[in-house]
């Protein structure tokens, strides 16, 4: 337990640093949410003036800071200036978006990676490993971003699948069974892209985990045992080689969410990403503070469940 | 423990005087409480002499070496006195102390980690010559060629890295770029446990002939009870970080007092034969 | 070896890409920013090589007119004359690493033809001339931020490894802040700091230093290690007993170490952040108007009617597509290589 204490107490001082950083980077330069409307001659800098003190952009920066912590531990990530409400409950839909997508995408891209992976560690060198090395090599080659587009273009020629959107208009109108089925359609091309986006990472290093592990003289001391092969992998090497491969999603977590950014916008998901953009352009300050936190959130605590199933996992951990 | 032979008066004084050597490790983790200390070795006390050679036995935990990185004044002791021709090192600054270490130098085991695999033979060998700054490319390179021939390598060779060299080869290389400063005090961290015992043989043959042409003192770590009966003139043994016992080989040997040392000498075979052969 | 062919090849055509848009004014016929309104969307110019009285000639010919996309008007003037192309004409002034001033172009077509080897965008502009040139801006961007991001991984390796203690948990434990962040998220952050309306270079400049200043811990890490093993090295503690300071150790024993590391390293952070740029300029915070860059290509596409119907507005996506796999081919290799040398 005292290793756990000791993770989760590192992770809460990271974000603390990352509120911090973050903060600070934010404060830097010059302009807030309300200077453009400085451009605009009809309204007074004293209503200017009062609309900064109302929001509380006029006083100092580490004050400012203080109360946004103190808020946080309230459950209250401030106020929004572009749509005039708190932060939280319109981060919460958003988050809860985001999560689903990359959810569902890290689910597709492991479901596909691991046998993939697997397989091709056992057959190595053989055509068909090497066609899936070709294969992952070009996909790698393939920016994210040319992925997406290619997925909304696929989206606005089919019209296979809907280009955009969480849910149709008719959302409400549908049965459970159809609500469903809509949410899943719309969900299907920004999963996909995102499973795309990290499959080729994932796979080299499942392979490469596999190999290592398939190489050990345990392996073959097991296989010169007359255990069957198909054994050998499953009981014997996978649970060996699940220790790369806990820390590798915890690793992926971060560049699945980097990524989740980009896919939402391009194909219009309702997550935090195209959110942020947004904030970003108006300088919504606490907006953009609450989004960054939020990730980071999501990044560390990824990092912390894969601490756990290591923990879970490896039983030499537990000895330390 | 007092070292040393106890003859007569013409008795030539210490080149290097080590009292109360002592050396501790902690370890403490960053933001925790827990530390453990090691020690490393206690109260040692050593006396090298010129042209002669003093063995170090002991059991292969960090003591020995960690006494030889001292001496060699690449680690700092907890506690002690180094003292050469009067003067205790330790207390030196750091200037004063540049100087010195030309004095002191040290071979180590390992001839592929010790050699930059990257720097030719010559770059090597030179480069003590080019960190103190003395003499001009020309006469170090002049220099490293003297060199070269005196630790018995082809001064062809000069251009060649050091992958090039076999182990033998490149001890020499060790030694050669050891003795470019014209040190008194020569150091051996297990410098011949790595080589074959041909290689073996040669090296020591060389070392002997270096001790006598240059008066150089020894210290000789190693833990191959045969080859020190045959190089060393004494022998301090080691055991749980202090000295335990340090007389002349041939003493040693023949009347071992502590219950280490005479562990040790049962692990050696035909005690008796190496009696025998250093009382001829 | 294999894998040697493979690292030459890669380089040969990085360097070769590299010297398209060096000189890109040359290859371009047009500058990134000369419109023409006449000519929006028109498709990718086709080369004829009848003309129109059917005879056969080796230079290719452009018909006038013909390639109005959706705005298509009666070809008024279009008689049936087909503008040869032309080599080596004369055309809009450029610079070339901005030094130089030519105005020669590789090929172009007489007024009032044009010639869209790729297409035009909505307001006509050339997008061969914007793809070269938006590389420039693109490629350079991701050169300097992966040499920014390097130095400063050097440096915080290099002193993290060689003296340990405190300073070395301190500048870690700050990398991991840094890696702790998804990094777009961390781009996005820093760049939402940075005021929307100031020049355009300083912009890039800006832009680069930033990410340049996000992505130093990983390769911080990997020079921390090498260097630590370094230190350890026992012509390294030889040096030492010869009295080298730690300035020389660093400089002449440790650091050459770390050039195996330095150039696989930047092999895959030049892509990297030539991806960072266009992904910042596509959604709109990166270099802006009228700066050409590969991201600013790509933005158009984000609309649905340009995506269904223009086709060739896809072709700058496309393009990226072998320049990042040469990139990557070239990483390949040096770790495979460098895994070999260093045992």
């Amino acid at each position: 337990m005292k290793y756990f204490a000791r993770r989760l107490f590192h992770a809460l001082l990271l974000l603390l640093a990352v509120s911090i950083f973050s903060f600070a980077i934010l404060q830097l330069t010059p302009g807030d949410f309300f200077a453009p409307l400085g451009l605009n001659p009809q309204i007074s800098s004293r209503t200017i003036a009062g609309l900064r003190s109302q929001y509380g952009l006029d006083r100092p920066l580490p004050v400012r800071y203080g109360h946004w912590l103190v808020d946080l531990l309230k459950g209250d990530l401030g106020q929004s200036f572009a749509y005039n409400s708190p932060v939280t409950p319109l981060l919460a839909v958003r988050a809860r978006n985001t999560l689903l997508l990359t959810g569902t995408a890290m689910l597709l891209a492991w479901l596909i990676a691991i046998p993939l992976g697997m397989w091709s560690a056992v057959h190595r060198g053989k055509w068909g490993d090497r066609a899936a090395g070709v294969m992952t090599s070009a996909l790698l080659a393939v920016p994210d971003l040319v992925s997406f587009l290619v997925l909304l273009l696929v989206a606005v020629r089919t019209g296979w699948f809907p280009a955009g959107g969480m849910v149709s208009s008719s959302f409400g109108d549908l049965s459970r069974w159809n609500k469903m089925k809509d949410l899943a359609e719309h969900l299907f091309l920004p999963a996909l892209g995102l499973a795309i986006a990290t499959l080729p990472t994932m796979l080299r290093h499942v392979r490469s985990a596999m190999i290592e592990v398939l190489e050990a003289p345990f392996i073959q001391a097991a296989r010169a045992h007359g255990i069957a092969e198909r054994r050998v992998l499953f009981r014997y090497a996978l649970p060996v080689a699940a220790n790369p491969l806990i820390s590798l999603f915890g690793f992926s977590v971060g560049t699945m969410l980097s990524a989740s950014l980009l896919v939402e916008v391009i194909l219009s998901w309702p997550g935090i990403g195209p959110l942020l953009v947004d904030a970003i352009m108006a300088k919504d300050v606490y907006l953009v503070i609450g989004a960054v936190m939020l990730s980071s959130l999501f990044l560390v605590a990824g990092n912390l469940l894969a601490d756990v199933l290591l923990f879970a996992a490896d039983p030499r951990i537990r000895v330390e | 423990m007092k070292t040393g032979p106890k003859s007569g008066a013409n008795r030539a004084e210490p080149l290097l005087r080590v009292a109360s050597l002592s050396k501790r490790y902690v370890q403490q983790r960053t933001f925790s409480r827990t530390e453990f200390t090691v020690n490393a070795f206690q109260d040692v006390d050593l006396e090298l002499f010129r042209g002669k050679t003093v063995a170090l036995v002991g059991e292969s935990s960090a003591g020995k070496s960690s006494l030889a990185r001292c001496l060699a004044l690449l680690e700092r002791p907890d506690s002690g006195k180094i003292e050469m021709e009067g003067e205790n090192l330790l207390a030196l600054n750091r200037k004063a102390l540049f100087w010195i270490r030309r004095r002191v130098q040290m071979i180590f085991q390992e001839p592929v980690s010790a050699l930059n695999p990257r720097l030719t033979a010559c770059e090597i060998i030179a480069e003590p010559l080019a960190i103190q700054g003395e003499g001009t490319q020309l006469q170090r390179r002049e220099r490293v060629l003297q060199l070269m021939e005196q630790v018995g390598l082809d001064a062809k060779w000069e251009r060649k890295l050091p992958f090039e060299f076999s182990g033998g080869q490149r001890q020499r290389l060790a030694i050669a770029r050891a003795l470019s400063l014209k040190p008194s005090v020569l150091i051996l961290d297990e410098a011949l446990s790595n080589l074959d015992a041909p290689n073996q043989a040669l090296i020591l043959e060389l070392l002997g002939q270096l001790q006598v042409s240059h008066s150089l003192a020894y210290l000789h770590i190693s833990h191959d009870l045969r080859l020190i009966s045959q190089f060393a003139d004494e022998v301090a043994v080691m055991y749980g970080g202090r000295i335990v016992e340090s007389k002349k080989t041939h003493d040693l040997f023949a009347a071992p007092e502590h219950s280490y040392t005479k562990e040790l000498l049962a692990t050696v075979h035909s005690v008796e034969s190496i009696l025998l052969a250093r009382s001829a | 070896m294999k894998r040697q062919k493979k690292l030459v090849g890669a380089l040969v055509l990085l360097a070769a890409f590299s010297s398209l848009l060096l000189f890109a004014g040359f290859f371009a016929p047009y500058d990134f920013a000369a419109q023409d309104r006449e000519q929006p969307f028109a498709s990718p110019t086709t080369l004829h090589f009848v003309d129109p009285q059917g005879n056969v000639h080796i230079r290719p010919c452009v018909r006038n007119l013909e390639n109005s996309g959706p705005s298509a008007r009666p070809a008024a003037a279009d008689s049936g004359y087909c503008f040869p192309v032309h080599f080596f004409v004369r055309g809009t002034p450029y610079k070339i690493a901005g030094l130089f001033i030519s105005a020669v172009h590789l090929f172009g077509v007489e007024a009032p033809s044009r010639i869209f080897l790729m297409g035009s965008d909505a307001y006509g502009r050339d997008q061969l001339s914007r793809f070269l040139f938006g590389g420039q801006i693109s490629m350079l961007a991701g050169l300097i931020a992966a040499i920014f991001s390097m130095s400063i991984g050097i440096i915080v390796g290099g002193i993290s490894g060689f003296y340990g203690g405190w300073v070395d948990e301190l500048l870690m434990r700050g990398g991991e802040l840094f890696l702790a962040l998804p990094w777009l998220y961390l781009l996005f952050a820093v760049r939402a700091a940075l005021p929307l309306h100031i020049s355009q270079w300083e912009v890039f400049l800006l832009l680069v230093s930033v990410m340049g200043m996000i992505g130093w811990a990983r390769p911080a890490r990997l020079i921390r290690g090498v260097v630590l093993s370094a230190k350890q090295r026992n012509y390294v503690v030889a040096a030492r007993g010869f009295g080298a300071s730690d300035v020389y150790l660093f400089r002449r024993h440790v650091l050459p170490q770390t050039y195996g590391v330095v150039i696989t390293q930047m092999t895959l952070l030049i892509p990297l952040y030539v991806l960072a740029e266009v992904t910042l300029t596509f959604l709109g915070l990166g270099v802006g108007e009228p700066m050409p860059s590969w991201g600013s290509l790509l933005s158009s596409l984000q609309q649905y009617y340009v995506l269904s119907s223009y086709w060739w507005m896809f072709l700058p996506a496309l393009l990226l597509i072998p320049l990042f796999l040469v990139f990557y081919t070239a990483a390949d290799a040096l770790q495979e290589i460098h895994k070999t040398v260093t045992l």
